[in-house]
């Protein structure tokens, strides 16, 4: 078992998830109310991966997400009220309204535009290391995506040239066993389908506990060092598991029973939280401070939202083409 | 000055603007291997004397890559020119074109540029199906990308520099008939020009009026352009006056230059080697006819390659394209109307 790091980080990591579970809690709400516009695709269940992946990135450092995208964002710090001004496709959100919850992100913190097209961001997250290695920064990439992109051509494509120019990206498959409703093990002759394929490729892979945000965190800070220090791309696949549909109107009937009732024991934020009770870093009454908070402060973002207003019609019509000017 | 081919003239402009700016590079495949030829048509060629494979850099046979290096380069501000060799391939790439390149800056919000080239080699030359086609249409249709198809050498180079300063992806065409490449090319046409010592950089959506005439408006682009003048010197000797105007960009599209000829001549003639079904002809007419059809003395006439697959066989290619033979008859019955 990976040691708890300081009282200050372990809290931190643990608001973090918090944060993404209460939010997408409070999505489900508001979009089953008829309150929100739009479509989910939710990340809950998959916290550990999202904040153990990105809690020792730099902001300057770029994230590449999915088409589920809400927990990459919200670690790596794209402002909860501008994530929820966009769901609900106000002015103030983070894409001014026209991306919506498949295309949330913030250049300012480097979470790059959520990417819904399956396998689409593997040669983009490429492109941006490329670049950072062009640029002779120090630079990083993750780019997530999910067990079912492993199987685009994008993916292969991506991959060869990641290891071939030694590129300084992170390759991070969350899967969650299943491509919306198909299982993994009808479509991929693999137990691991992203690492099994990194010997492909000779690029170093890991297979993580997903549902444990330590050995996530772990694995990450390695692949994050050997790509700073220019030693090129690593496959981290990190098995989780969605405590929810893959979309709107989908109660999992695909999935067995005994398989989520397996999963759901090992919830990746309850095995965080009795962690830091067992190991006495933190009290109850510190963690429900926290927890409060989060709420609050959720609570604070969707008002603010509901009530912050539309854009304007003829903003339709802008950012068609740059209109930032030369630089 | 000096007479420089378009293959010379392109290959010169990224030359200037790798040297003015060190954020362009070349990506491609073989796009400059020693002892290969430079893309397919040269264009790259020697490149790398200069500016090192660093920024000419040699990719493995993988479009998507390609595409999508280009989007994410550009997004953290890259400026990179791409080689596609055969505009065929573009197909291969059109997520990375259409859903992401294309997208990106409107549904970040404005959030993001992505100044990125794709040059795109296009044309029918006798290498069947698959290696013919003349795609332009399809990406006119995407709103988010430019459209660029020079026809002379010296628009090649002006517009590639606007191309690679331009904040926005642009798909460049460049016909391989009129490359005048040392790779030979039956049928090539000679599309050298003058180029300036001095810098100079052609504006998009500026169209170019390669002949005057009082007659006839014939708008015609790439290989096109060409057939058209020359048609328009048989029919100047019928009694036929031809204007012939060269847009040199689809998107955006000059159309005041069209109707301020039209103004002249009350008759269209739109020629180009993609189909006929849809071609960029078809929404040139729609518009026309939406806004200014009491200019029109007569029906808005279409010559566009034939709606099937391009064959291999040189005589049947060569009926499917759009001949020099043909545009003159259209014209002639047009003249009549």
């Amino acid at each position: 078992m990976i040691k708890i790091p300081s009282k200050e980080r372990a809290l931190d990591m643990y608001e973090k998830m918090y944060l993404i579970r209460a939010y997408e809690e409070e999505i489900y709400y508001l979009f089953f109310e008829g309150i929100m516009p739009g479509t989910i695709h939710q990340s809950t269940g998959q916290e550990a991966c999202a904040v153990g992946m990105l809690y020792d990135l730099r902001k300057d450092d770029y994230m590449a997400t999915t088409h589920r995208p809400a927990g990459h964002d919200l670690a790596k710090g794209v402002s909860l009220k501008s994530m929820m001004c966009e769901m609900f496709g106000k002015a103030e959100g983070c894409c001014k309204g026209k991306g919506g919850a498949m295309h949330t992100g913030d250049f300012t913190v480097g979470a790059m535009t959520a990417n819904a097209i399956v396998g689409g961001n593997l040669p983009i997250a490429a492109g941006v290391a490329l670049a950072f290695k062009m640029q002779k920064k120090d630079n990083v990439v993750v780019c997530f995506f999910g067990d079912g992109a492993t199987n685009e051509g994008a993916f292969h494509e991506a991959m060869n040239a990641a290891a071939t120019w030694k590129l300084p990206v992170i390759y991070a498959c969350e899967n969650n066993l299943y491509s919306a409703t198909t299982s993994i093990k009808i479509t991929c002759n693999m137990e691991n389908p992203a690492a099994d394929r990194a010997a492909a490729y000779n690029i170093p892979a890991e297979v993580v506990d997903g549902n444990d945000v330590l050995a996530v965190n772990e694995a990450a800070r390695r692949a994050i060092e050997r790509a700073r220090k220019g030693e090129g791309p690593t496959i981290i696949e990190l098995k989780t598991y969605r405590r929810c549909g893959h979309s709107r109107n989908d109660a999992c009937g695909y999935r067995p029973k005994e398989e989520e009732e397996a999963w759901y024991a090992r919830d990746p934020i309850a095995l965080f939280r009795n962690r830091i009770l067992e190991e006495k870093v933190a009290t109850e009454a510190e963690l429900a401070a926290i927890e409060n908070r989060i709420t609050e402060e959720i609570k604070e973002a969707v008002e603010y939202a509901k009530n912050a207003p539309f854009p304007a019609l003829e903003s339709a019509l802008e950012d068609i083409f740059w209109q930032g000017g030369n630089d | 000055m000096a007479v420089m081919s378009i293959a010379d003239a392109l290959k010169s402009a990224i030359a200037e603007e790798m040297r003015r700016d060190p954020t362009v590079f070349c990506i491609g495949e073989d796009e400059d291997i020693p002892g290969g030829m430079g893309g397919a048509f040269t264009v790259t060629k020697g490149l790398a004397d200069e500016f090192g494979f660093e920024r000419v850099i040699n990719t493995p046979i993988s479009e998507i890559l390609i595409a999508g290096v280009c989007v994410g380069a550009a997004m953290v501000g890259m400026r990179p020119v791409a080689d596609l060799q055969y505009s065929d391939f573009l197909f291969c790439m059109m997520d990375q074109l259409v859903n992401q390149a294309a997208k990106m800056c409107y549904m970040s919000g404005g959030q993001v540029k992505v100044p990125m080239v794709m040059r795109a080699p296009c044309g029918a030359t006798n290498r069947g199906a698959q290696h013919a086609q003349s795609p332009e249409s399809y990406f006119v249709h995407v709103p988010g990308l430019k459209v660029v198809c020079p026809s002379t050498a010296y628009d090649a180079k002006g517009l590639m520099k606007q191309a690679i300063r331009d904040d926005n992806p642009v798909i460049f065409f460049e016909h391989k008939l009129l490359y005048g490449s040392s790779r030979k090319e039956a049928g090539a046409i000679n599309a050298s020009s003058e180029i300036p010592d001095e810098e100079y950089i052609i504006p998009f959506g500026k169209a170019a009026i390669r002949r005057e005439g009082k007659d006839i408006t014939i708008v015609a682009n790439l290989l096109m352009s060409h057939r058209a003048i020359q048609a328009a010197e048989i029919l100047e000797k019928e009694g036929i006056s031809c204007e012939v105007i060269d847009p040199r960009t689809l998107v955006p599209f000059d159309y005041d230059t069209v109707i301020e000829s039209l103004r002249k001549t009350g008759k269209l003639m739109i020629i180009h080697e993609d189909h006929y079904n849809l071609g960029w002809g078809a929404q040139l007419a729609a518009y026309i006819a939406e806004h200014e059809i009491y200019l029109l003395d007569a029906p808005i006439c279409r010559v566009a390659a034939y709606d099937t697959p391009i064959p291999f066989s040189p005589p049947l290619e060569e009926y499917v394209i759009p001949s020099t033979e043909r545009i003159v008859k259209t014209a002639r019955v047009l003249a009549e109307m």
